[in-house]
């Protein structure tokens, strides 16, 4: 976890080394354990009461039988029994592995060519790369209404551009297909600027001695990008991986409002199907089982990037 | 790394290299600048439907360049919906929930960065992998825990589950790591107790920090959405994007009152990025959790 949260950043002198040399031996003195704990109370206080506890009380809710908002029913695993025989539920799965590699791998990929082409010297770079972060201060509902007031099939601009253009037109709203491409693009717009912002930094560690190095071997622009710029930014690759893909199992927002799941469950994904189940329908121990689903959808996601992470870390 | 082909010498290859690099840096600026366009265009096209009046927008006869530019749009949201009022809220629980997060975060860096403790690292493990853990996955348990606290409904059922977040521990602990242990020590020889050294010593060297882990916690709370649409049933506490969510279900296919409103309630948010861009690219950057 640790490395997770590093890894975006360029680790200035990395002072967190120096506490080995101050040794384990002579550490926690009662007193400076007291203060510590102290100190830490109120974090420690609001993180158990707001995210540990409802975590637990979520996995008993899960196995809760519950009508409207009452107490329920102990019925052990009956609603993840139900969730294997629902297709409604395994819609939203497809749905959202479908969403994360669609919109993972985009956002990194127009992340890094954005971060590379802003990375030298450009006339107004600074206020082009200002622009491309935008997105990022704008909420999530704002980014969803603007997507649905451009995708809009009857007044929309963008099929008003594709037929100046001679396209065919696109059911953004009424087809699956096209309402998904729709959030989709609508979250790339969003997101791509977080992409290229952890890149960026990235790329400042690089240097520019390597690319010098490289062009001085003969190494043509792309080799110097696949060879040089790609390895070296492998901790931010890694890093914006598992955001990427933890914020696309959780995508909520945008869905939600642009589509509400729709038509016919075809953007529909497992928060916005718990989220119907949990306080549309009030089917509470029903909505609690699909975050249980979720949380360890993201758990068993972490622990294979962990593994690969440090094999690949040992290898090299 | 293979070896790629030489290419063969020009008789002046200073004068070609720096042709073909004057060639490479408009082609750079072009893709550079049309990306910055696709990116801006939605926005662009808010700001347009948002000024325009509804006979334009029904008509179809909306242009890239708007021939005349109203404000009813807004005074039609304005004096339909408590606009001001949510826009109240959204400050008051931004602000709020920022302060509360800072302050407790801030404490916490502290005791990692400056303390030693029986488990430190385990704590500070089980804290940041709480951010692994966002509201969607625990809202029912959570919707059942400020119901059973008794403010289901009220500011602080938006306030204090948003305001549980590590986000800012790492940044924190990371920032004081980098705070003379000297300096701590000297004053601890001095008498001051940990809390006045946190105070007098620590917390006056810490602005940057506090610029970022604010601005952070601000652009966080002041978009947020999932939990507020959960915790919050009365109209008159709702924030900015609850009120721009309500707003849609009630105008529908009013583009230009729904544009007016989001244009207001992203407007703040956006200028202070632009102003601050500096702490929040470092908040970004730095910590990249979001």
């Amino acid at each position: 976890m640790t490395s997770l949260a590093q890894a975006g950043a360029p680790a200035p002198a990395e002072p967190a080394r120096r506490r080995p040399r101050r040794g384990r031996a002579r550490d926690a003195s009662p007193g400076e354990s007291l203060a510590a704990y102290g100190f830490l109370a109120p974090n420690l206080v609001l993180l158990g009461l707001f995210v540990l506890l409802p975590l637990v009380w979520a996995v008993w809710i899960s196995t809760q039988q519950t009508d409207g908002f009452g107490a329920g029913d102990f019925v052990g695993a009956d609603n993840y029994a139900r969730l294997v025989s629902d297709g409604q539920f395994w819609r939203a799965v497809v749905n959202t592995v479908l969403f994360t590699t669609l919109v993972t791998p985009t956002a990194m990929a127009l992340g890094l060519g954005a971060a590379v082409l802003l990375d030298g010297a450009l006339p107004g770079r600074g206020v082009i790369r200002s622009v491309l972060i935008l997105p990022m201060a704008v909420s999530g509902v704002a980014t969803a209404l603007i997507g649905v007031l451009v995708f809009d099939e009857n007044s929309g601009v963008l099929d008003g551009v594709l037929r100046a253009l001679g396209l065919p037109d696109v059911a953004w709203q009424s087809g699956g297909a096209g309402a998904f491409a729709s959030v989709v693009l609508v979250t790339l717009w969003w997101r791509v600027g977080f992409n290229m912002l952890i890149y960026l930094a990235a790329l400042q560690g690089v240097g520019s001695h390597l690319h010098e190095a490289a062009t001085l071997d003969g190494a043509s622009a792309w080799q110097r990008f696949r060879y040089v710029t790609v390895p070296m930014v492998g901790p931010a690759t890694f890093f914006l991986l598992v955001m990427n893909v933890i914020y696309s199992f959780q995508v909520f927002d945008i869905v939600f409002v642009m589509t509400g799941g729709g038509p016919q469950d075809a953007t529909s994904v497992l928060v916005t199907y718990a989220y119907e189940n949990g306080f549309v329908t009030r089917d509470q121990g029903y909505a609690a089982a699909i975050g249980v689903v979720l949380l360890l959808l993201t758990l068993a996601f972490t622990a294979v990037q962990w593994r690969t992470s440090r094999t690949r870390d040992l290898t090299e | 790394m293979p070896t790629p082909a030489t290419s063969p010498r020009t008789p002046a290859p200073g004068l070609a290299r720096r042709r073909r690099e004057r060639r490479l840096l408009v082609a750079r600026t072009a893709g550079a600048v049309l990306v910055a366009l696709v990116v801006l265009a939605p926005l662009y096209w808010m700001v347009v439907v948002a000024l325009s009046t509804r006979a334009e927008l029904l008509g179809g006869q909306l242009r890239l360049v708007p021939r005349s530019l109203t404000l009813e749009n807004f005074e039609r949201v304005l004096t339909a919906f408590p606009v001001m009022t949510w826009f109240g809220n959204s400050v008051a629980i931004a602000l709020v929930t920022s302060a509360i997060t800072v302050v407790v975060n801030l404490l916490a860096g502290y005791a990692f960065a400056q303390l030693r403790f029986r488990g430190s690292s385990v704590v500070f493990l089980l804290a940041l992998s709480t951010l692994m853990l966002p509201v969607q996955v625990i809202m029912v348990a959570l919707f059942r825990l400020v119901t059973d606290l008794g403010i289901y409904g009220s500011y602080w059922a938006v306030i204090l589950p948003s305001a549980a977040s590590a986000f800012g521990i790492f940044l924190a602990r990371q920032f004081i790591l980098g705070i003379p242990r000297e300096l701590v020590e000297a004053a601890r020889i001095d008498g001051a107790g940990h809390l006045r050294v946190f105070l007098q010593v620590v917390l006056p060297l810490c602005r940057p920090l506090l610029a970022v882990l604010f601005f952070m916690a601000l652009l966080q709370t002041w978009n947020d959405f999932a939990w507020p649409l959960i915790a919050l049933r009365d109209n008159a506490l709702f924030t900015l994007p609850i009120g721009l969510l309500y707003l849609q279900g009630q105008f529908g296919a009013d583009y230009g009152g729904t544009m007016a409103f989001a244009l207001l309630s992203v407007t703040p948010m956006v200028v202070l990025f632009l102003l601050f861009q500096r702490y929040f690219v470092q908040g970004f950057a730095r910590s990249g959790i979001r």
